[in-house]
């Protein structure tokens, strides 16, 4: 006993020791993660980001070196505050604040003291840098915008979150995503690849040398640059015309569902939210909630359609074969059911479909709707025949174009009817939903989508998916989905009478004020009544000015849908507006001058401006 | 004289192993020390430069202790512990101190631990003393003398304060329980230190109850045989009032850097970057080593000195991260092996003396072996004592070399009566 006791100790110690390094080493080892490891700092190398093209390849985003003022709290030596102060453009008070604040994050890492310098401030600071130690100037890339317009499609881009950090392993704090628009949607393709280098650190954070010789190391690979279906001089001239005015204009290439021209108004210059001041200009828009200058209208507006909807009504109808194109109805100022009127303005009557189309007769269409639902044996399933129509065009759904916003609008369902009518309990008929026939109602679309079925109707049947990427530059290629028809269920040779209906509000009907010489149109004006609540009450507001069209009546090549709030009638401001926006497109010139400078000059503000003045005013003047 | 028929057979195996093991500890204080203004392996400014001196100097010294006639060791052994005792107060008077403890005479920069060498003087006396025909280690007087022997280094080295260095001491229970010490002893140690750590970790109230549990089950076992009930509540008594005491000493003796370094241990505080900063920082760097380690100096937390004193106490860690599983393995069985051998070999002493000796030189091993590995892979507290043969220091490896040869000498000079 006596000589085995110690022996016995030393064996049950190794023991110990090999169960404990077993655990620590083989059974409970960490994964060997580079990034993990404190002893080793990753660096990142960051690529270019991809620049931005418009359709006829006129630059328009591209990047600018910016200069950021760096310290390191810990190397700082004794230095001619004042001097450096003039320099950096700030006061004394504020540079000893901003040395605090740094030496308080840490005193052995870098922090910024004056972020993105302009190059004039770096030409004349970087010669005298070397005489303030512990101070560096850093390079990063900002985005340099060649344009002021298009602050919508292009978006901006904007350091990441800790929720994007959570959810998405390539980015670290501080770093720089697309936070909206093309940047946003395109995010892999425009940013490339970072390069990584692993350094290793000691126990201060200093660095002492790449880790293993650099061999773990990669090089950044630059970001694709992209070419937009955008044409620059169509969308500037948009956002021109729709100055003072709140909405949206959307113009497509019916061939090819390439979006030529996205507005939205009010908007911003791109390169406000770029520099020294983005943080306050990017608080300025946002706060702006009256306005609104960072929410698309044309992708995130849900607005009654008013009566270009009619377009689809009659369409739908022809389909259903319920209707005939020389099948009349008559108008007795609106359209007369039960004990009430849907009205309509003064207008020849009856009417069949290519006159109703061009003289916009809410009567007509009422008419043809009601044949529509009650086609079928219960206006549920009637209903439902329709909404199927109507989804064929894009409608009630998000249509998948490649922009990160948008809303489904609203086609409404037999399922929501029952809901409201308290079905089976309480019964309704196609009466109960007559307001649909003429895009009021529940019906609720999105400017896109109203470019959207135009082209549909341009082509006489399909439509391709709108999208703003025209190429991929280098890979050359843009997603397979935007290659592919998407067919209406309406068939082709149920178009022409509708066509010739648009075609003849342009010549002789509520549009024929915005002729242009040489151009046939073919359109349909809406002017869609619209309310607002003030103080909790419902207040109905002026009209909304609504046009939708697509030119040359034969082979076209726009589809344009333009939007203005609070417009009143839908000739007024929208017509106008799709008018000289074709124009411009077909012609590169405008003959119409007169109708320019009304839109140019002309202001909606005292119109947006009554329902915050507390007085009570008038609409639709 | 039987001296003249030279017959000296020298344990190569203990000195093959002592060699592994220093030249194993050289390579990773290399590594641990390794800076960017090295210039090669012979800078003598650097630390590793400057081990490779005190390795040299090593083997100056085992020539020497192997050239002394063996005889000397135990004729001269209570000089030699005077001595010691000597440079020890002496430091009072002439050591310099640092980090407040006064453990280190300083010669122009190169700096001497006296308490490194006192291990080697006690060690030659206890032997000396228990190996003494008058010597029964089973009677109190002697057993006091023992212990007296082994108290007044102890003593010395409390006031320098030197904590850890005191700990080896209790490495002597180990050879005198050998030479006849009751066993209770040993079984009281052990006792007194799983009641120390059962307070500390269960409070005293837990441990008091699991006392009368214990107590009334070995008594109710027993009942047949009548025990004396007295006997049994004195005991009980006995013991809770240590756990009591062990409270007392825990907040009023020890300083509040001991108490962090038990609360570790015993996961009552997680503090990775204070006080446990050393032990966390030494896991990971373990941790990282897997089964065949990152390779010779490529330790990611050795090169970023993130584990502190880690050529001198903390070396292990740069075995476990550099070397992996298998390197620490080798490490191991290396001490392990050595340990026994000398065990084996201290039983083969014909000589009681030389098996005294040779059971302190095992037992102040297997001290140090168990306390700086159970310390660097976090299942002991914080205690700082070097590892053997491994560890930076010219004292400590000067120390062990002369303390582990002086028996290599003895086992050595056994065959001269064959």
């Amino acid at each position: 006993m006596r000589k085995i006791v110690l022996i016995a100790l030393v064996l049950i110690s190794g023991v110990l020791f090999t169960a404990r390094l077993f655990y620590l080493q083989v059974y409970d080892a960490s994964p060997d993660s580079l990034s993990q490891n404190s002893a080793i700092k990753v660096m990142y190398d960051y690529p270019q980001r991809g620049y931005m093209f418009d359709r006829n390849n006129k630059l328009l985003v591209s990047n600018q070196p910016s200069y950021d003022v760096m310290v390191v709290p810990k190397d700082v030596k004794p230095l001619d505050t004042l001097e450096f102060c003039g320099l950096l453009k700030i006061t004394k008070e504020e540079f000893k604040e901003i040395l605090r604040k740094a030496r308080v994050y840490s005193p052995r890492l870098p922090s910024v003291v004056i972020p993105q310098l302009n190059k004039a401030d770096y030409a004349s600071l970087s010669e005298k840098m070397y005489k303030y130690e512990g101070f560096y100037i850093q390079r990063r890339s900002l985005r340099e915008y060649q344009v002021d317009h298009s602050a919508n499609v292009m978006g901006y881009i904007a350091e990441v979150n800790n929720a994007i950090i959570e959810n998405n392993p390539y980015y670290q704090m501080g770093e720089l995503i697309g936070t909206a628009g093309v940047e946003k949607e395109y995010e892999e393709v425009l940013r490339g690849v970072k390069g990584v280098k692993y350094i290793q650190k000691d126990r201060f954070n200093r660095d002492i040398g790449p880790y293993k010789e650099g061999l773990f190391d990669t090089l950044p690979v630059r970001g694709n640059d992209v070419q937009l279906t955008i044409d620059a001089t169509l969308q500037k001239y948009g956002e021109e015309l729709m100055i003072h005015k709140r909405g949206g204009i959307v113009a497509i290439e019916p061939a090819t569902g390439e979006i030529l021209a996205l507005v939205t108004a009010p908007s911003y210059d791109p390169s406000l939210l770029v520099g020294r001041d983005r943080s306050k200009n990017f608080t300025k828009l946002w706060y702006d909630t009256i306005a609104k200058p960072l929410y698309d209208r044309v992708l995130m507006g849900e607005y009654p359609p008013g009566s270009p909807f009619k377009t689809l009504t009659a369409l739908i109808g022809l389909h259903e074969n319920v209707v005939d194109t020389l099948d009349t109805f008559s108008c007795y100022r609106g359209y007369r059911y039960g004990n009430r009127t849907l009205g309509c303005h003064s207008h020849p009557s009856p009417l069949a479909m290519v006159s109703g189309i061009a003289n916009s007769c809410n009567a007509y269409f009422c008419n043809v709707y009601k044949r529509i639902i009650d086609k079928y044996p219960n206006p549920r399933e009637g209903i439902d025949h329709w909404r199927e129509g109507l989804l064929s065009f894009g409608l009630g759904d998000f249509l998948g174009y490649d922009l990160p916003s948008g809303k489904r609008g609203n086609i409404p369902t037999s399922k929501y009817y029952n809901k409201i009518h308290d079905f089976p309990a309480h019964n309704w008929s196609s009466l109960a939903t007559i307001s649909n026939a003429i895009g009021q109602g529940e019906v609720l679309l999105t400017p896109m989508q109203m470019a959207n079925f135009t082209a549909a109707i341009a082509n006489r049947g399909y439509y391709y998916t709108p999208h703003i990427i025209k190429n991929i530059i280098g890979p050359d290629t843009i997603p397979q989905k935007f290659k592919e028809k998407h067919y209406t269920t309406v068939e082709p040779e149920n178009f022409k009478p509708v066509v010739e209906g648009m075609f003849q509000v342009y010549k002789r009907g509520t549009a024929s004020s915005i002729q242009i010489p040489g151009i046939d149109i073919c359109g349909k004006t809406g002017t869609a009544e619209n309310f607002t609540k003030i103080n909790g009450k419902r207040v109905q507001l002026t009209d909304h000015s609504i046009f939708v069209a697509f030119a040359p009546k034969d082979n076209p090549k726009i589809a344009i849908a333009v939007f203005v709030e609070n417009g009143y009638w839908g000739s007024r401001w929208a017509g106008r507006i799709a008018g000289l926006m074709i124009e411009k497109y077909l012609k590169g010139e405008i003959t119409r001058t007169d109708m320019e400078k009304y839109v140019l000059e002309g202001s909606l503000e005292a119109e947006y401006a009554k329902p915050y003045s507390g007085q009570p005013f008038s609409i639709n003047k | 004289m039987a001296g003249n028929r030279t017959y000296v057979r020298f344990d190569w195996l203990i000195i093959f192993m002592y060699f592994i093991l220093v030249t194993m500890g050289w390579i990773n204080i290399y590594s641990a020390s390794l800076s960017d203004s090295a210039k090669g392996f012979l800078d003598f400014d650097q630390i590793y430069g400057k081990q490779m001196i005190w390795i040299g100097l090593s083997v100056v010294l085992i020539i020497f202790v192997l050239a002394i006639e063996s005889k000397f060791y135990e004729s001269y052994a209570s000089v030699i512990y005077i001595v010691s005792l000597l440079s020890l107060l002496g430091l009072f008077v002439f050591g310099t101190t640092i980090a407040g403890t006064t453990a280190w005479y300083d010669f122009g920069g190169t700096r001497l631990q006296p308490s490194e060498f006192a291990k080697i003087a006690t060690a030659l006396a206890l032997s000396k003393y228990v190996s003494d025909i008058q010597t029964n280690m089973q009677e109190l007087k002697h057993q006091i003398a023992a212990f007296v022997i082994l108290a007044l280094p102890v003593i010395l080295i409390i006031m320098q304060p030197d904590p850890g260095s005191v700990l080896v001491y209790a490495a002597f229970v180990f050879p005198l329980y050998r030479e006849g010490l009751h066993g209770v002893y040993l079984l009281l140690a052990l006792f007194a230190i799983i009641l120390f750590v059962s307070t500390l970790a269960f409070g005293t109230i837990w441990v008091a109850i699991g006392i009368i549990l214990v107590a009334a089950a070995i008594f109710f076992r027993n009942r047949k045989r009548r025990p004396n009930i007295i006997k049994y509540i004195l005991i009980s008594v006995g013991c809770i009032a240590f756990a009591l005491s062990v409270n007392y000493i825990f907040n009023n003796v020890f300083k509040q850097h001991h108490r962090d370094r038990f609360n570790i241990v015993l996961g009552k505080e997680v503090d990775s970057r204070g006080i446990g900063y050393n032990t966390n920082q030494s896991e990971i760097a373990i941790s990282n080593g897997s089964w065949l380690g990152k390779g010779w100096t490529q330790g990611t937390q050795t090169k970023g000195n993130f584990v502190p004193e880690q050529h001198t106490d903390y070396i292990f860690s740069t075995v476990g991260e550099e070397w992996g599983f298998v390197g620490s393995m080798v490490v191991i069985l290396l001490f392990v092996g050595l340990i026994t051998r000398i065990i084996f070999r201290a039983e083969k002493q014909k000589s009681q003396f030389g098996r005294v000796y040779g059971y302190s030189v095992a037992a102040i091993l297997f001290l140090h072996f168990f306390v700086n590995i159970g310390m660097v892979t976090g299942i002991f507290p914080t205690v700082g004592i070097p590892l053997p043969f491994f560890s930076y220091g010219g004292s400590a490896l000067w120390g062990f070399t002369i303390l582990l040869f002086i028996f290599v000498k003895l086992d050595g000079s056994n065959y001269h009566y064959s």
